[in-house]
């Protein structure tokens, strides 16, 4: 496999006149496609693995001769998560392209291409064509598909690892059963960095047979490098508090670690947290670091420019949140820094990987926990990353929605026999145990909507022909699909502008006609929804004043004030991994490893072991204890805050119908804090309230089903399910805020669908998601059945240290939850009393 | 990071949010509709049956149910008040289609709640014409004790109004928390009615559209809770006109 003859002279002189050799991970491929085989590559980065994954077709294409100037067909595709990467792989093809003088035609295809350039792209295609999973999905709608794709030899598939587990992995594992189809012969070329389960993404290459037990893999390769990663905890002289997320006390020791290197990355969690540590940085920055910032949010413009200032050497840090985990090589790191929690071992080691991109050094990382939990998750982090421990989540089945938006493309490019499309839909990897049944219900809820009792015939979306072919019904729908192809489904986004002056007059009314303004980039509306004009928050690194909205803009100007009102933390997108988790309540209950922890650290769960218990590995600890009139529940699952909070909801029903009164609860990634007006540790102890029935898993029966009915999060799940599987059209900024807004939300389809008809195809997709996503029940599940019979109550006189932090968030956050009658009681009960307080004139 | 707050354990004496047209009294319900006790009369504005359809016939398939959904609340509302007269302010059905797509099984639920009282459709801009075969009473407007109900508003009035068509909701926020809610909202001499269809989206009392009837910064609001109407101030509306 590393014999170097694999490659021909041409290929050789290339290598060794640029001082490489070719790896033998980067000879694999070629040996695979020799035999005929797709195969996986899996390697660290630095490895030259974008490379490798060209070389069997660049070697294809350059034995052709010169002969196919009149191609009409593509012979390789690559596809990127990223249509940066898409186009930055682009032009590093161009080098090998040319210095071999290869008469090789690339393109890039992404949202950005423009029409002509794509219709042209039709009729003559490249030879190699490098775009996206959504531009893959739109091509594959084609009439033309079929013969488009007819002689594609490869396939490419970059950054796998970061697509699989997504609806978009979904989408696209759809697409290469078509592909294959229309192309038996392609091989298909994976390029992964190191996960937990290589061989899901091996499954994911190749048509997966009629059994779904026996699993087909293509081979695999995994490159190991023998270098470790050197990450250390930053060591503060500072206390470390207590909660909170914005390691400030950090901060002067991370400039100093900017000062003493060439390029630093600052990974951080959420925007916000990016804007608050940007901001705080560049107020300490004595020395004019050059230090930017750089999240999905701000302006495309923006971006590009830090982008290029950092591959043009002129950054000595950037701070940034996970839109820079991926791809692309943007100048040369020698030090990542990560603040916050890590939340997984494999995250970790792919962003470390980030600091010196060869793969025969060292990479150098420092992390900065924010507070006293996310020690022990850094120190967890880092410990797996030194074993080399991958926790990537598994692949899981694929999604139905998706299927859904998926059956409609098919229809569009040619009319399809549904047994014949079955077989190849069965045979993508992801969607290799789904039912024929199911497969049924989601033709007939594309068809006509699925409904029992009452059927859209007359305006069906799907055809059958003589044949009992099913088709696209007519070019309105191909139109709609087109519009609505892919599965990002974004919270709705405002574009920022910024007046130089304020528009709104001592009076408080707006005085001159907003417009123009730069873009400074776009936040979520409910953002900015819950600001009152004149609140000021961090954006683009600035304290902005909010003035008004009008239209699709909100104007802002530059503050003064040296506080902003800064938007909340709103959590990580990330949950902490179960295997962290696991490494976490390990080291908590071993005391003899607390000595590898700060001091202050290691004493607060010395007072802890005091004061209450350490739970050994396997238990949940909870705690009760009365503060301030009223009584604690805090028990610490370690199961992620998404996951909690959904505990916090199932579990504050169960207590309200044992009559315990709760009030609230508040849940961080780490534990569950519940309050109420009854004495719970005296419950406990009469046997009034049993913890084991607590904690019961028959909580997902009915108190489940019960909050679903009205949960925002299950409404904003079955949102997304509805605008990819197509049953509402996607909106497009501008469409609807135009005159009149007359807003119809998804949510009222939800509450009439879950009453009619419980079982309809598209409430199936939407509790499958819940099942992982934004309510994360798989978690909560698994949890229950661990701590079975393992419950460790301790009722306490007062709060115990470990509680501290998550007592501490109470009331820093916005409420979130049922909480919604609630509120609207104290604005009414604010109405009483102003109506109370003045004679004669009530308020109407 | 997550706060949930739940109702506490003790009785809530708050007195029913009665909303007042020149001494007569109105009771906003929580389904939407407004009941006149005076009068036995229960009112309600823009049903919007047979929207699904309507929609499904244009672009989206949406789930076909939305008509037995708005009939069934209805038929609670009715029941629960037994009220001598019902008023329905216009916009009854999405569309002129909508009279022929309605099941025979709803349209069945209709006449049943039409046995035993008055029954008037105000016409709308969407249902300008019902046929007699729905039974009841067509009405362009209709002036009950002084009060006009029509399903536009008029601009300027000379005496009182209950009107509907422009589907107000409240969007209030607290505690860094939005919502967005149908709502009554009433002055002196005016009243429109939130839209009370399973699929009737809303529009901001914010909006513009509300200034050319309420010019006074006094409106009384009643948000619609889950089982029962919560007044709000005008300064706990959410600034941003969204």
């Amino acid at each position: 496999m590393d014999n170097p003859e694999l490659l021909p002279p041409g290929f050789r002189r290339w290598f060794s006149k640029r001082g490489w050799t070719p790896h033998p991970h980067q000879l694999f491929l070629v040996d695979e496609a020799n035999k005929g085989n797709s195969g996986l590559l899996i390697a660290p980065t630095g490895g030259g693995k974008t490379l490798a994954g060209f070389l069997p077709s660049l070697l294809e294409l350059s034995s052709e001769g010169k002969n196919q100037n009149a191609r009409r067909h593509i012979h390789t595709l690559y596809i990127s998560p990223l249509k940066a990467l898409a186009v930055d792989v682009a032009r590093n093809l161009e080098q090998p392209i040319s210095d071999m003088n290869l008469s090789i035609r690339t393109e890039t295809r992404t949202g950005d291409t423009p029409p002509r350039k794509r219709l042209r792209q039709k009729q003559v295609p490249p030879d190699i064509l490098l775009t996206t999973p959504e531009q893959v999905a739109l091509l594959l709608a084609d009439k033309a598909a079929r013969q488009y794709f007819s002689e594609l030899k490869y396939i490419i598939l970059d950054e796998l690892h970061a697509l699989a587990q997504s609806k978009r992995g979904d989408l696209l594992s759809l697409g290469l059963a078509r592909l294959r189809n229309y192309a038996p012969d392609v091989k298909l070329i994976g390029l992964s960095a190191t996960i937990a389960w290589p061989f899901e993404l091996g499954a994911y290459l190749v048509p997966q047979g009629e059994n779904p037990d026996r699993t087909a893999i293509s081979p695999v390769q995994i490159a190991t490098t023998d270098v470790q990663p050197d990450i250390q905890i930053l060591k503060s002289g500072e206390r470390l508090p207590w909660s909170g997320h914005s390691a400030r006390y950090a901060y002067l020791e991370i400039l100093e670690h900017i000062r003493k290197h060439r390029m630093v990355l600052v990974f951080v969690n959420t925007r916000s947290q990016a804007e608050l540590v940007f901001h705080q940085l560049w107020h300490m920055n004595e020395d004019n670091l050059p230090i930017a910032l750089h999240h999905g949010s701000l302006d495309v413009q923006k971006r590009r420019r830090i982008e290029r200032a950092m591959t043009d050497g002129l950054l000595r840090a950037i701070v940034c949140t996970s839109t820079l985990d991926l791809g692309i090589d943007w100048g040369d790191v020698d030090l990542v820094i990560n603040v916050g929690a890590p939340k997984g071992a494999s995250r970790l080691t792919q962003r470390i990987g980030r600091a010196n991109h060869r793969i025969d050094e060292p990479s150098k990382a420092v992390l900065v926990p924010a507070n006293r939990f996310e020690v022990l998750e850094c120190q967890a982090a880092r410990e797996a990353a030194a074993a080399g421990a991958q926790d990537t989540p598994r692949i899981r089945d694929g999604a139905l929605d998706v299927l859904a938006q998926h059956v409609l493309g098919m229809a569009c490019a040619e009319p399809f026999d549904k047994q014949q499309f079955f077989r190849e839909v069965k045979s993508a990897y992801p969607y290799r145990n789904l039912s024929k049944q199911q497969f049924d219900q989601i033709i007939d809820f594309v068809a006509t909507g699925g409904y029992a009792l009452r059927s859209y015939d007359k305006f069906a979306k799907l055809r059958q022909n003589k044949e009992g072919q099913y088709r696209a019904a007519n070019a309105r729908i191909e139109r709609q699909y087109r519009l609505n192809v892919g599965t990002i489904v974004e919270a709705p986004m405002m574009k920022i502008r910024l007046l130089r002056r304020s528009p709104v007059s001592k009076s408080g009314q707006v005085t001159v006609p907003l417009q123009g303004g730069a873009v400074l980039g776009e936040v979520e509306e409910w953002f900015l929804e819950q600001m009152v004009p004149g609140d000021t928050f961090l954006f683009a690194g600035e304290i902005l004043k909010f003035e008004a909205i009008r239209e699709n803009f909100a104007y802002v100007t530059r503050s003064r004030s040296a506080e902003p009102k800064v938007p909340s933390y709103q959590g990580g997108k990330f949950p902490l991994s179960t295997y962290l988790a696991a490494r976490v309540r390990h080291m908590l209950a071993t005391p003899a490893e607390w000595r590898r922890l700060p001091p202050s650290v290691a004493s607060w769960l010395r007072i802890q072991k005091q004061k209450s218990v350490i739970p050994s590995a396997h238990e949940m600890l909870v705690e009760t204890f009365p503060k301030a009139k009223k009584h604690y529940l805090v028990c610490y699952p370690f199961e992620g805050r998404l996951a909690h909070q959904s505990l916090g909801m199932l579990l504050t029903r169960r207590l309200e119908r044992l009559h315990a009164y709760p009030m609230g609860f508040v849940a961080n990634d780490y534990a569950l804090a519940i309050w109420g007006l009854k004495d719970l540790s005296l419950m406990i102890e009469r046997s009034d309230l049993d913890l084991g029935a607590l904690f019961d898993e028959d909580m997902l029966g009915d108190d489940l089903d019960a909050w679903l009915a009205e949960s925002s999060l299950m409404k904003r799940t079955f949102r997304t399910c509805a605008v990819i599987s197509g049953l509402i059209e996607r909106k497009y900024p501008g469409q609807e805020k135009s005159g009149r807004q007359i807003t119809f939300s998804t949510d009222l389809i939800y509450d009439v669908l879950r009453t009619h008809q419980p079982d309809h195809i598209l409430l199936q997709a939407s509790w499958a998601d819940a099942y992982g996503g934004l309510l994360d029940l798989g978690r909560v599940s698994q949890f229950l059945a661990r701590i079975k019979g393992s419950i460790r109550h301790q009722p306490l006189e007062r709060i115990s240290p470990l509680a501290v932090p998550i007592m501490l968030e109470i009331g820093r956050e916005p409420i979130y939850g049922a909480a919604n009658e609630q509120l609207m009681k104290e604005m009414a009960a604010g109405y009483f009393a102003e109506a109370e307080g003045r004679d004669g004139t009530r308020p109407i | 990071m997550a706060l949930g707050q739940f109702s506490e354990p003790v009785h809530d004496p708050t007195p029913e949010a009665v909303l007042r047209l020149g001494g007569r009294e109105l009771i906003p319900d929580c389904s939407g509709a407004l009941w006149w006790s005076e009068e036995k009369t229960l009112v309600f504005s823009d049903l919007h049956l047979e929207k699904g359809s309507s929609i499904a016939r244009r672009s989206s398939l949406l789930p076909p149910f939305d008509s037995d959904h708005s009939l069934e609340r209805l038929k609670n509302a009715i029941t629960r008040y037994a009220p001598n007269c019902v008023i329905l302010l216009g916009d009854s059905f999405h569309d002129t289609q909508g009279l022929h797509t309605i099941t025979a099984a709803n349209r069945k639920v209709l006449s049943v709640l039409q046995q035993g009282r008055d029954w008037i459709w105000i016409s709308g801009n969407h249902d300008p014409e019902i046929p007699t075969e729905f039974g009841g009473e067509v009405h362009e407007q209709l002036t009950l004790r002084g009060i006009d109900f029509r399903h536009e508003p008029q601009e300027s009035i000379d005496r009182f109004e209950i009107s509907g068509h422009l589907h107000p909701v409240a969007v209030v926020a607290r505690k860094g928390r939005r919502m967005r809610r149908r709502c009554f909202i009433a002055d002196e001499h005016r009243l429109i009615m939130p839209a009370f269809g399973a699929y009737t989206g809303g529009l901001s009392i914010q909006d513009i559209a509300f200034q050319r009837y309420f010019t006074g910064t006094e409106k009384g609001i009643r948000i619609l809770g889950r089982d029962r109407v919560y007044p709000v101030r005008n300064r706990d509306l959410a600034a941003a006109n969204l």
